[in-house]
């Protein structure tokens, strides 16, 4: 069976003749959360918004469940739930009313509860233009996933909002992948992409430089993993450079700072060279690169990889 | 249904909410409908003859030409049709609901006039309240599309009170809303028909009153009908829900032809 939910072949966009998008592809499987990362004017929001079907392409081919966005766009309604990245609510209009006012359009009862579990329940009467930008990002977030359509857009969903609302919207979004509902977010937070994405695709002046799960996107770099070791008789100032995988190694704040191309190796022989020479480990912590760190050396370089 | 029910119910409620269509839909309508009633009806005693439906053009005119165009492009360029659109609501509801919202607002102050000018300034009552009642209906859809049309077309909230302007500012003084258009220089009188407000006062005082019109009044109406469908016609062709699409069907000089009806009945005065 055929689990691709979002199909984006060869898609192009230019505005003023000046290409936002380039001849991207990627697809996104059934209840998958998909990432698309990239700086500001990568193409991100421009790939939503064809998605969406807000946008024509100029090429390519954009398919959500079979149905073509900007062909369709009275089908893609029931199929998607979007967050847009700039868009508002008339002034006027209470919490409650949205929620009434969006759930009649899509034929569904008001879903109170979701704007309980986002914090907006004692904000029902409160008219938008009262609400923080938070909470104007949350309740457009609820409105985005309150028919419960199979696919949900999210543009920058947590920008704004605070560690708790954050933290909240994190557990829906992983609630949702539960339900087998397929989540397409674009966001600048690494730390976001890297705990919620199954795959991400990281774009650069509309080309996307790489593609994958996280781990392999980070694997992909020259990253090297730090291992930081702190000993009761700092045995390891003796050590040199003696470990294995090994390419730098420092000392700072009562700890040896080893980044190891191989940290399985390295770690070990640490341990080993600690325990012979009769030393007892106080503190071994081993990072291996982030999401961030790779993000970053891939902007930096453009995109060579 | 349910969905055009609750968003008419929401646009109704919104409308009252805001002080600046609250303004626009009782307190300047009928402030001014009470102004005119106390002052003009001493000074120009004949106004009485005219007042009821003057004063309810009047209602269905600033509800309507100054009431619709600018929340339109403010709710547009503030990204609130997006959210609509992508959530959604369909591009003629967006459209359309707003303004009948607000043509529903300008039929509550014109009842007020009808039922109190006769006993409170001694208004002429029209003859036949039915055929009242269905014109300010066709008025009230006719404004109500040209005003639509405004907000289609206008770029900023800024243009949209040009435009208005240019409609409601003849409209008072040239459209017999005050004075008689028979009062006017014999020269400008038919320029007066390029004015929705004369055929619209034409057609009330042939049919509702039954004395002489300067112009047909099945004609007025039908000037009003046409013109109105063309509008409304116009409004939903070349409505663009959002500025940042460049994609937009169109372009706004085809709102020109909402005219043509007005322009033909200049040469049939």
């Amino acid at each position: 069976m055929n689990d691709e939910v979002i199909s984006v072949q060869d898609f192009q966009k230019s505005y003023a003749n000046v290409p936002a998008v380039d001849k991207i592809s990627f697809d996104v499987q059934r209840g998958e959360i998909f990432g698309l990362l990239g700086p500001n004017g990568a193409g991100k929001t421009t790939t939503l918004e064809c998605l969406e079907g807000i946008r024509r392409p100029d090429g390519g081919s954009l398919r959500i469940l079979d149905v073509n966005p900007s062909r369709e766009p009275g089908k893609l309604r029931n199929l998607i739930g979007v967050q847009l990245q700039t868009s508002a609510l008339p002034a006027t209009m209470q919490v409650s009313e949205a929620m009434r006012f969006f759930c009649a359009y899509h034929g569904v009862s008001p879903r109170y509860d979701l704007l309980e579990r986002l914090g907006l329940s004692e904000k029902l009467r409160s008219e938008y233009h009262e609400l923080s930008t938070g909470l104007q990002r949350r309740l457009s977030l609820a409105l985005a996933v309150a028919y419960k359509p199979p696919v949900v857009i999210l543009d920058e969903p947590t920008a704004g909002l605070d560690v708790g609302s954050r933290t909240e919207l994190h557990a829906l979004m992983l609630e949702l992948k539960e339900q087998g509902i397929t989540i397409l977010l674009a966001t600048h937070d690494m730390a976001e992409a890297e705990k919620l994405s199954d795959r991400v695709a990281i774009l650069l002046r509309g080309k996307v430089v790489t593609i994958g799960t996280p781990r392999e996107i980070t694997a992909k770099g020259s990253g090297l993993t730090k291992v930081s070791v702190r000993t009761e008789q700092s045995a390891l100032e003796k050590a040199g450079d003696i470990f294995p995988a090994v390419s730098q190694h420092l000392f700072k704040e009562e700890y040896d700072i080893y980044y190891s191309t191989d940290p399985g190796p390295t770690v070990s022989s640490i341990i080993d060279y600690v325990k012979d020479q009769g030393d007892k480990l106080i503190d071994l912590r081993v990072e291996r690169p982030s999401l961030e760190e790779r993000f970053l050396e891939i902007t930096h370089t453009g995109g060579a990889q | 249904m349910k969905a055009f029910v609750y968003h008419f119910a929401f646009e109704f409620r919104s409308n009252l909410r805001n002080p600046e269509l609250l303004l626009l839909d009782y307190l300047f309508p009928l402030g001014f409908y009470v102004l005119m009633g106390a002052v003009m009806t001493q000074i120009n005693p004949t106004f009485k003859d005219t007042m009821v439906p003057a004063m309810v053009i009047f209602a269905v005119m600033v509800s309507t030409v100054l009431g619709i165009p600018s929340p339109l492009v403010s709710a547009r360029e503030a990204g609130v049709f997006r959210s609509y659109k992508i959530n959604g609501v369909p591009s003629l509801s967006i459209l359309v609901i707003p303004a009948l919202s607000t043509i529903f607002h300008a039929l509550i102050t014109s009842l007020i006039i009808c039922i109190t000018a006769v006993p409170l300034f001694k208004g002429l009552a029209p003859t036949n309240w039915g055929i009242f009642a269905l014109l300010t209906l066709l008025i009230a859809f006719s404004y109500g599309s040209i005003a639509a049309l405004i907000g289609v077309i206008s770029v900023t909230s800024q243009s949209t009170v040009l435009w208005s302007q240019l409609i409601f500012l003849p409209s008072m003084i040239l459209g017999g809303l005050m004075l008689p258009v028979s009062m006017l220089p014999r020269s400008i009188q038919p320029f007066t028909f390029l004015l929705p407000t004369t055929h619209a006062l034409q057609a009330y005082i042939g049919l509702t009153y039954g004395q002489n019109t300067l112009i047909d009044p099945m004609i007025a109406v039908a000037v009003l009908l046409v013109s109105g469908l063309l509008a409304f016609g116009l409004s939903v062709y070349l409505f663009n829900w959002d500025s940042k699409n460049t994609s937009r069907r169109g372009h706004p000089l085809m709102a020109l032809l909402a005219l043509v009806p007005y322009i033909v009945s200049v040469f049939l005065v």
